[in-house]
């Protein structure tokens, strides 16, 4: 007898089992999502919207209206659905190399016009689709196909902080946060959390989900596991940076703050 | 919406104007552009008409950001639009790509400048080949090569109703003159013409819960197997070739028998058209051919008239961009064509016309 698991009510069965490697932490992340779309009962108004790299992997994921876009494109055409239909909630799905290179400027302007989407980031240190090479999110002295000797912060310099530069620029109305796949219901609240602030139109919501590559990072389950529990949040902490006064303290999610 | 319509009449107006009045009368809802000259006049007459008119406008970080959030607004539902220019162009061939490949109604309106890269902000038509076979795929979409100002009012709005007819990126595309020059041109409400604004639908946001009162829309341009791509692109070039034939445009006078056919496009063809008329007052049997859809080509008519003509004299503002497409046309025909370029330069009637003399006098001799 095989026991399935539970799954999210917003998840498409059909194109189940989804599409990620074993050890993948995009499942993860996208159960989170799904699972906050539900608590939310937001299903019949959420657009979803991935990019290119292995979040493309996502487009038919849901049973939510979903578009699959260029690389780096997601957020203005997800801005671009919002602000021509507002009613909907508009969610932009990317990878690191997405938000943070080839589409850091869409990033940074749409965090800066605070606009009224959620933005959610699964940073697993490298490009991943791609075989694996660096990415701004690398750390220091990690391997890649273009580090190959690992990265050196003097040549190429330090990990991108998203969410601490989103939390910078973007309006004070806004919700940023950072997660991992290690702590699912955190990761779940943050995604509530940041859908109700898109609901309620008070401003930009951005995510940054701490994720695992053991294909490219050539871990196996031991390593991959301590590679996102030690090594990634001694250069990317978890937890809330911005919320709203009008969102109220999330207790359980500060518990959670390394 | 009507309400933001121009009642019927003249006016003597600039071109980047005349595209947003004719924008609000195809009953467009949203634009999201990005400055370059010569465009920028579009946006700001836009931006003034749109609180007014319940219209929505972005100016966006880039012409990247432009060309997808207005993909965006296509999928939302509405008929939206963005303009641009030379450099700006090169960026909006990313997002067209994407409409290409999705069959996605957006409208770009383009104002060539000089080229390559930043060059001049004035005019040219060096972006010929961008336009119509830009980015990484067949050039599936529909190219519009204005001449003058009316035209632009109408195509302009004749674009969005090509847009949401077959589902093709539509370009209008004009030049740097066309952008900062005035004429006296007629506007009108295209409904009160009886042309009816075809009306737009929702990609996404739907009524009913997805995966359970309907399937939920899934759009993607990513596909996983050779075959499973070819079948797609076959089945665009199918349906393009379908719809050629309804969406040809050309223009054409004296060219049955000409001993000259004079083929230009866009503002030059105006050039082309008056420098035909003075030759043909003076005897010289000169003809004119002018494609108003670049994509696709009239190619068949343009074939017909090339056939009987003597010569063709290929002009544009540009260096054989232009020609490869005429020439491509005529493949098999043994026609001479003769060129004469100039590349971000404006070309007269008289500079034609002297050429025209030319070839009349060195065919004269040969014989």
């Amino acid at each position: 007898m095989t026991v399935k698991p539970a799954m999210p009510e917003s998840w498409r069965l059909e194109t189940k089992p989804h599409k990620f490697c074993p050890g993948c932490g995009h499942g993860i992340a996208l159960r989170a999502l799904g699972q906050a779309i539900d608590e939310l009962g937001i299903q019949d108004r959420v657009v979803f919207g991935c990019d290119i790299g292995c979040s493309l992997l996502a487009w038919d994921f849901f049973n939510v209206d979903s578009v699959q876009t260029h690389h780096g494109r997601t957020t203005p055409v997800v801005t671009g659905i919002k602000r021509a239909n507002p009613e909907l909630i508009c969610v932009a799905y990317m990878g690191d190399g997405g938000g943070y290179a080839i589409g850091a400027q869409h990033l940074v302007n749409a965090a800066g016009r605070n606009e009224r989407i959620t933005v959610i980031l699964a940073n697993n240190t490298q490009y991943a689709m791609t075989g694996g090479q660096m990415a701004p999110t690398t750390l220091p002295g990690q391997k890649t196909e273009t580090s190959p000797y690992g990265r050196d912060p003097e040549a190429t310099g330090h990990p991108a902080k998203g969410p601490e530069m989103v939390a910078a620029i973007t309006g004070e109305d806004a919700y940023v946060a950072r997660g991992t796949v290690s702590k699912l219901p955190q990761l779940r609240r943050m995604m509530v959390r940041a859908l109700q602030n898109q609901i309620e139109g008070r401003g930009f919501s951005f995510v940054e989900v701490l994720s695992t590559c053991p294909t490219n990072w050539r871990t196996n389950a031991k390593d991959t596991w301590e590679f996102l529990e030690k090594k990634m949040p001694a250069h990317f902490r978890t937890g809330e940076l911005k919320v709203p006064a009008a969102a109220g303290k999330d207790e359980d999610g500060k518990k959670a703050v390394h | 919406m009507s309400g933001a319509v121009m009642a019927e009449k003249r006016v003597f107006m600039t071109g980047n104007e005349v595209v947003a009045w004719a924008a609000v009368a195809a009953r467009a809802d949203v634009m999201y552009g990005y400055p370059i000259t010569p465009q920028n006049e579009v946006m700001h007459y836009w931006t003034r008409l749109a609180p007014k008119h319940g219209k929505i406008f972005l100016q966006t970080e880039d012409e990247l950001s432009a060309g997808f959030a207005t993909i965006g607004g296509v999928l939302a539902g509405k008929k939206c639009f963005t303009a641009t220019a030379g450099p700006g162009n090169v960026l909006m061939q990313e997002p067209v790509s994407m409409a290409e490949m999705m069959r996605l109604p957006v409208v770009v309106v383009v104002m060539q400048r000089g080229g390559p890269s930043t060059a001049t902000v004035i005019y040219s038509q060096q972006e010929v080949t961008l336009t119509t076979f830009g980015g990484n795929g067949e050039g599936f979409r529909v190219v519009y090569s204005t001449a003058g100002l009316q035209e632009l009012y109408d195509h302009t709005i004749k674009a969005f109703n090509t847009a949401w007819r077959y589902r093709f990126p539509v370009f209008v595309l004009a030049d740097g003159y066309q952008a900062k020059m005035r004429e006296p041109l007629t506007v009108y409400d295209p409904v009160e013409r009886g042309i009816e604004p075809v009306a737009p639908e929702p990609y996404v946001g739907r009524p009913g819960k997805p995966g359970a009162d309907r399937p939920p829309g899934h759009y993607r341009n990513t596909y996983n197997t050779e075959e499973e791509l070819y079948a797609v692109v076959l089945e665009q070039a199918a349906e393009y070739e379908r719809v050629a034939p309804e969406i040809v445009e050309h223009e054409e006078s004296g060219a049955e028998g000409a001993a000259v056919l004079v083929v230009a496009h866009g503002v030059v063809a105006r050039a082309a058209k008056q420098a035909v008329e003075l030759l043909r007052a003076e005897g010289l049997k000169a003809g004119y051919f002018r494609p108003v859809t670049l994509r696709p080509l009239p190619a068949e008519a343009l074939r017909t008239a090339a056939g009987r003509a003597g010569r063709l004299l290929v002009v544009e503002s540009a260096y054989g961009q232009f020609a490869r497409l005429v020439r491509d046309a005529l493949y098999g025909l043994t026609v001479d064509v003769v060129p004469l370029y100039k590349p971000g330069l404006g070309i007269t009637a008289e500079e034609i016309a002297s050429r025209c003399r030319e070839l009349a006098a060195s065919s004269a001799r040969t014989e």
